[in-house]
């Protein structure tokens, strides 16, 4: 299998090619246009913040790369959120590809920490994506920000209150949570991401 | 629901694992590789790997064996000790560590912690404190592996390095580590209750009815051990049933 990391200024790429390497995938780490067009499956992870990110992107035409994708694309963390519409992040727009609104987490009087840091259950599994992953599995989280539950919810996750732990759209799938470093549950993600027709 | 954290802290020297370790499971005890993936299999649900390796040559050994480490186990783990400079921390990153954790440079430059929480993300930036009770009732700060006592208050370093953008407090009690006796459950609580960052305790954890004790009147978001883990006093998954069992909310 052919299979890209799309490279930007907001990795923690390493571990993703890890993960990957641990089940036998290899990926290319790749800003290049042409190449991640044909792969035959793309990930498009994400730590750190999302004005910085999607101006990156920008630059270089990746935005418009990402929304135009016909194979299937997994969004990590930040990854996910820049393919919503929009991020309270320092008010960006982002890819539009989700039409979640990302917002920020507040916190209350029970919950009073923010950002979310630790293992939480993923609940309402659908489509393939969640193939073989028990409901309320665990799965590692480190976020600020969140995406609302809507028509594109695959998954949801209780902090402060119930949220979008995964979205799909098409052939664009995203995930809140770290797969890569959510033992054997996240490994069996990846591996149904890898799955995925084309 | 968000749980509660076990983690197994790991001491690193010059590539290998320090304090020894008694699994019949494990064919190096020294290897921390093994050892951490060991843990991870057992459902610990972070690792730390404190490095007490004082040489340049050593702290290359720490870079190419965080490499290795993050080929290998598929949770999250933290790196600790000696880190001083910017440099330090990319290379740790870069080679696949999840967070860093910084003590006495933060402490002597407080100015590190803004500008590493800037450059790489609070998320990443774990605050290493060691607190001694002293005569007076009061917790103090200490330094350089707990050899140098400060006057600076445990309750205004912690607030102070938050709001410079720590991401994550590693709280240890001199006073308790090694005694087995149970966490020091009265500053725990006070920094976890006033703090917006996740406290990590530390020292004293003896028997499961101790983390139980932590993660409830001490209000902790994780704990650490070492030494119960690895001469295999308490098991994790044993620990975390028990913690399950009483209504602690808990990765199994």
């Amino acid at each position: 299998m052919n299979l890209s990391i799309i490279q930007y200024n907001a990795g923690n790429i390493q571990s993703v090619l890890y993960a990957l390497e641990r089940l036998g995938v290899t990926a290319s780490v790749t800003d290049d246009p042409a190449m991640i067009q044909a792969s035959d499956k793309v990930i498009f992870p994400g730590v750190g913040e999302a004005s910085t990110a999607m101006a990156y992107l920008k630059e270089r035409n990746l935005d418009q790369l990402i929304v135009s994708l016909k194979q299937p694309v997994l969004g990590i963390c930040l990854g996910m959120q820049l393919m919503c519409q929009h991020s309270e992040e320092n008010d960006t727009n982002c890819l539009g590809i989700f039409e979640e609104q990302v917002l920020a987490f507040k916190a209350t009087e029970n919950t009073t920490k923010v950002p979310q840091m630790g293992w939480n259950n993923i609940s309402h599994l659908k489509t393939d994506l969640f193939n073989r992953v028990p409901e309320n599995s665990f799965t590692y989280f480190v976020h600020g920000f969140y995406a609302g539950i809507g028509n594109n919810t695959i998954a949801t996750t209780d902090y402060i209150q119930p949220y979008s732990s995964a979205l799909q759209k098409n052939n664009f799938y995203g995930v809140q949570f770290h797969p890569e470093k959510s033992a054997e549950v996240g490994e069996q993600i990846i591996q149904n991401f890898l799955a995925l027709k084309s | 629901m968000l749980t509660k954290r076990i983690i197994p802290c790991l001491d690193i020297k010059d590539g290998r694992t320090v304090k020894g370790v008694n699994f019949e499971q494990i064919r190096d005890a020294g290897d921390p590789i093994e050892l951490g993936a060991f843990y991870a299999s057992q459902g610990a649900d972070e690792l730390v790997f404190l490095d007490i390796t004082a040489t340049i040559e050593g702290r290359k050994t720490l870079s190419a064996l965080v490499n290795k480490i993050a080929h290998h186990i598929n949770i999250p783990f933290t790196v600790g000790g000696g880190i001083k400079t910017e440099e330090d921390v990319r290379v740790l990153l870069q080679n696949g560590a999840d967070k860093i954790s910084i003590n006495t440079a933060a402490f002597l430059d407080p100015t590190t912690i803004s500008r590493f929480a800037k450059q790489f993300g609070s998320q990443c930036i774990v605050l290493a404190i060691d607190a001694k009770c002293e005569a007076d009732n009061n917790w103090y700060v200490y330094l350089n592996g707990g050899r140098t006592k400060t006057n600076k208050l445990v309750v205004d370093w912690a607030k102070e390095a938050v709001d410079l953008g720590i991401g994550e407090i590693l709280l240890t009690s001199m006073n308790h580590d090694g005694t087995k006796q149970g966490f020091a459950l009265d500053i725990t609580a006070q920094l976890a209750e006033n703090l917006p960052v996740p406290i990590i305790a530390s020292g004293g954890g003896g028997t499961a009815a101790h983390f139980y004790d932590v993660f409830t009147k001490g209000k902790a978001d994780a704990a650490l051990a070492a030494s119960i883990f690895h001469y295999k006093e308490l098991a994790i998954p044993d620990l975390k049933e028990y913690l399950n069992q009483k209504g602690i909310a808990i990765r199994i």
